[in-house]
């Protein structure tokens, strides 16, 4: 069947609602009665608390109650860990601290929630917040990740004897007797700094229990609304029937909207448990820095060992992950690290010590990329210097070590974020490689432009970076699809939706299985009202994961409507037409039967549902991969560095991409293009800087700068298209692919831009203030 | 203290007079006191411009006015721009050219760039860039929204302007 709509550049459907501000987000929720929360955040990054009292904020009018941990009582613990550590490396060590709802005992980071206040509206509620008087005695702080595990190191966790959180080694080969062999061993330390995922809408959750219908409802800005349903449920005795969590439009998520349960979470509903009130509370901007989980953040220690012609004989990742003040999203990030570290290249012998440490800083879990900008940072580096070192090409020594497109599936032993194996389904990467370096004419600037320009004064750069990206991992999603009476087409899926384009890429599947409009086809995502089985939206898995549970489900449904119709039309199945609404008769379109007309035959009012066939065009299916797909592809950008200012402006960017099967091209490039801004932010823009006292200095869009119009540059996208073999649809993940090869792309880029022996750029992000000190030779004024 | 002060204001073209403290920010007040939550609120320090509203005509950041600085004077949010049924031109070139993603910042953007757009369609990379390095989104990249500008810029000088 030639696709008609999967693949097509289709205009979203849920565009009209956005546009005209009439999409639902969590603050637009009003409820009759509402009250307001505030949170009371902790100053101090690291302290022991001593006493809250809230009596005085009681006494203020509009104020309704304000709670400490002491009044949750039993209700009071830790939260549960989202991931659990993996099970299946030998000798894996896992200290698992999870978040509180309220501290009781210490404080671990700023921003920690110390009470929340509620009261008629959020102006009263944020006054009532000086009224707090609070006892706090400040303690020592860590928060240089390389100085945590010192043994003299205040401990973030009094009951461990370290801030070590987890520590793991993962073996391939044999590093160390490779090593031996090596002509050439480098070694170097790359450091990598936190930013923020920036999401403009800030979290906001709005939380009802309506003690007549026995029913709490929870709107919440989660990119999971069926596992906090679930545990929700779980933490305060319900059934999960009784619980109805909304993700309604989200204004953006990257990755922290994903972690659970934050304690605001907690806080809201049990408020209203306890109150019987719907309650609101929309996080401030600056709460966002402090109390919505952050990334990156880490430090290696790297040896790239190879042969005289630039082949890989082995790697060594040895690196210190920062974790924050708790660990419950487990290993997701540096097992992310670790996997691409290995990229599209055949390297036989790896050895990588990890060690994640806590320290008294905001969480860190998945942003945007999720560890993996890290490890392509590492891998893209050290071949970079490997091929100055040894004299070849950039591009040439990448060529030289990519996984020829004849090995896949290729099983890189260790162990991945899903953990399993990690096993690469499908690549062929060099390519995506050779269309880069066609589109931004790599020979004819190497060796007639940069020249010439170079000549007049002019610094300007290029480079080339390659990696991939393990995307679309299980467990499982699932939809429901359904043909209403009217001809009309509702599916509903488990994930949340954060922009995505979820109620077009999905309703593009379904049109096309069942030959309606893509406009008559009504999306449903994150309410578990309407569907009740899933994980969420993370790791780029929406178009692998719940858009194969879709095409699924579309398939029985077009079986039912292809058996019914034949009966009715008394023509065989296959002679039959999915085609404008209607099914018919493909030698004769007079004899046709509207998929409505069909939809009410087979929800009849009277008669009998024959045994052992169903009512309805209605099927629910699951997708369920045991291996994630691996995307891939090629940046190359060119770069002219200011001399003076040492501003960088992006002179050309491209993006080759292969993602598998395309299923909206519209919707994959407005994905790259945002990868690849989020990317330049973490490049060049965005750092998080916390002095020692562990207070961020920069908790405001004003001094943390999010990339505006003015330094994105136009990104020309070309496609490669690997299908992916692992699923029906053959695609693969995206959504993190621009922001993955972004810094390894600038630094190089930047790099040969400046153009000064054994300048090295080993650390990320840049600024042109920290390009002004590498290239006058570090010298740093007190 | 004032407690409560009368305002006049006219939104969209309905005059409202609403009793409100003089510490209620427009932005909460267009919001949650008339109902229009199409305007967003990102930062609520000015920078992000997702609440940005036309105050007499001006782009303008809802979130650093106070509601009482309002009266007398008129404001025009994205509901005043077209219905989902009948799209206004500039938020048709958003969805032909895939301008927005999450939605969160684009009424900002919209309000933004609507009256440069009314005032002249004939625009230059300067200008457009101009137009709009107030705004973040961080969905799109912008580029998408540079189409869209320069889409709506065609489709409002050739008379499609409602």
């Amino acid at each position: 069947m030639m696709a008609k709509l999967i693949g097509k550049r289709i205009t979203r459907n849920e565009d009209p609602r956005l546009l005209t501000g009439q999409a639902l987000f969590v603050d637009d929720v009003e409820l009759p009665g509402m009250l307001h929360a505030a949170f009371l955040r902790s100053e101090y990054a690291h302290a022991i608390l001593k006493g809250v009292d809230v009596s005085a904020a009681l006494e203020r009018p509009g104020v309704v109650a304000a709670f400490t941990a002491e009044d949750m009582g039993d209700d009071w613990s830790p939260g549960p860990p989202l991931v659990i550590p993996p099970p299946t490396i030998e000798d894996v060590e896992f200290y698992t601290r999870t978040q509180v709802p309220l501290v009781k005992d210490k404080v671990r980071h700023a921003g920690e929630p110390l009470a929340i206040v509620i009261a008629e509206n959020r102006y009263i509620a944020e006054d009532a917040l000086d009224d707090i008087v609070v006892d706090l005695e400040p303690l020592d702080v860590v928060t240089n990740i390389e100085r945590a595990l010192d043994p003299d190191s205040p401990l973030v966790h009094d009951d461990l004897e370290s801030n070590l959180a987890a520590h793991l080694v993962q073996e391939k080969g044999d590093y160390a007797a490779i090593r031996e062999g090596a002509d050439k061993v480098i070694k170097r330390r790359i450091v990598i700094e936190r930013g923020i995922a920036g999401a403009i809408e800030n979290r906001g959750i709005v939380a009802s229990w309506d003690n007549k219908q026995q029913q709490l409802t929870v709107w919440d800005t989660t990119q999971s609304p069926i596992p906090i349903r679930n545990g929700l449920a779980s933490m305060f005795g319900l059934s999960e029937y009784q619980v109805r969590v909304i993700a309604p439009f989200v204004g953006g998520a990257f990755g922290p909207k994903i972690m659970m349960f934050y304690p605001e979470e907690v806080l809201l509903t049990w408020s209203t448990l306890k109150m019987g009130k719907p309650i609101k509370w929309i996080e401030d901007r600056r709460e966002n820095f402090y109390a919505t989980t952050q990334e990156r953040g880490q430090v290696h220690n790297v040896e790239l060992a190879l042969t005289s012609d630039g082949r890989i004989l082995g790697l060594r990742d040895d690196f210190l992950h920062d974790t924050g003040a708790y660990d419950p999203y487990g290993l997701t990030i540096p097992l992310n690290t670790q996997c691409h570290a290995l990229g599209p290249y055949d390297i036989p012998n790896f050895s990588s010590d990890l060690k994640v440490v806590f320290t008294n800083k905001t969480l860190t879990t998945p942003v945007r990329g999720a560890g993996r900008p890290q490890g392509v940072y590492v891998i893209e580096r050290m071949l970079d210097i490997a091929a100055r070192e040894l004299g070849i090409d950039r591009t040439e020594i990448r060529k030289r070590n990519y996984l020829p497109k004849d090995v896949f599936p290729y099983d890189n032993i260790i162990i991945d974020q899903a953990f399993e194996s990690f096993v690469i389904d499908s690549g062929d990467y060099l390519p995506a490689m050779e269309k880069a370096l066609k589109l931004i004419d790599y020979e004819k600037f190497t060796k007639e432009e940069q020249p010439k320009l170079r000549e007049g004064g002019r610094r300007l750069g290029i480079g080339v970076v390659s990696f991939i990206e393990t995307t679309g991992v299980g467990p499982y999603e699932g939809a429901r699809v359904t043909i209403e009476s009217s001809g009309k087409v509702n599916t509903a899926t488990g994930v949340g939706t954060q922009g995505q384009g979820h109620f077009t890429s999905f309703a593009q599947i379904v049109a096309e299985r069942l030959g309606v409009d893509v406009r008559d086809v009504h999306i449903v995502t994150g309410d578990t009202a309407q569907f009740h089985w899933g994980t969420g939206t993370f790791a780029s898995r929406g178009a692998v994961v719940a858009a194969n549970a879709v095409n699924a489900a579309a398939l029985i449904v077009r079986g039912k409507v292809l058996k019914l119709a034949g009966d009715l039309l008394e023509t065989p199945e296959e002679e039959l037409e999915l085609e404008d609404g209607v099914v018919r008769v493909v030698d004769d379109p007079t004899r046709f039967i509207s998929l409505g007309d069909l939809a009410q035959r087979s929800n009849p009012l009277r008669g009998a549902v024959e045994p052992g066939t169903e009512p309805g065009l209605e099927a629910t299916a699951y997708f369920g991969p045991k291996y994630g797909a691996t995307a891939f592809g090629t940046h190359a950008m060119i770069v002219e560095v200011d001399p003076e200012t040492m501003m960088v402006e992006i002179k050309r960017y491209i993006v080759v991409e292969d993602c598998g099967t395309v299923l909206n091209p519209l919707i994959v490039e407005g994905q790259l293009h945002g990868g690849v801004a989020l990317g330049i932010g973490n490049s060049f823009y965005e750092k998080l800087v916390f002095d020692d006292n562990g207070q961020l200095l920069n908790a405001s869009f004003a001094d943390y700068l999010i990339p505006t119009a003015a330094e994105i540059p136009t990104i020309e996208i070309a496609h490669q298209v690997t299908p992916s073999p692992l699923n029906p649809l053959g695609s693969k993940g995206v959504g993190e692919a621009g922001a993955i090869p972004v810094p390894a792309l600038f630094a190089q880029a930047v790099e040969n831009a400046l153009d000064v022996d054994g300048l090295e750029i080993l650390e990320s992000p840049l600024s042109p203030l920290r390009l002004f000190e590498l290239f006058h030779g570090e010298e740093k004024d007190a | 203290m004032i407690k409560a002060m009368d305002i006049t204001v006219t939104v969209n073209g309905e005059v409202f007079q609403k009793t409100i403290e003089p510490r209620l920010l427009l932005s909460d007040f267009i919001r949650h006191e008339l109902n229009l939550s199409g305007t967003h609120v990102g930062c609520e320090h000015g920078v992000c411009g997702a609440c940005t509203i036309l105050f007499d005509g001006m782009p303008t950041r809802s979130c650093l006015m106070f509601a009482v600085q309002a009266d007398g004077h008129e404001i025009r949010t994205v509901e005043d721009l077209g219905t989902m049924e009948d799209l206004h031109p500039l938020q048709e070139a958003f969805q032909e050219t895939h301008a927005l993603q999450c939605g969160f910042c684009t009424s900002g953007f919209l309000m933004s760039i609507l009256p440069i757009l009314e005032e002249s369609t004939d625009l230059s990379e300067e200008d457009l860039k101009r137009a709009m390095e107030g705004n973040l989104c961080r969905c799109t990249g912008y580029q998408n929204i540079r189409d869209a500008v320069q889409l709506a810029a065609e489709k409002m000088s050739s008379g499609g302007e409602s």
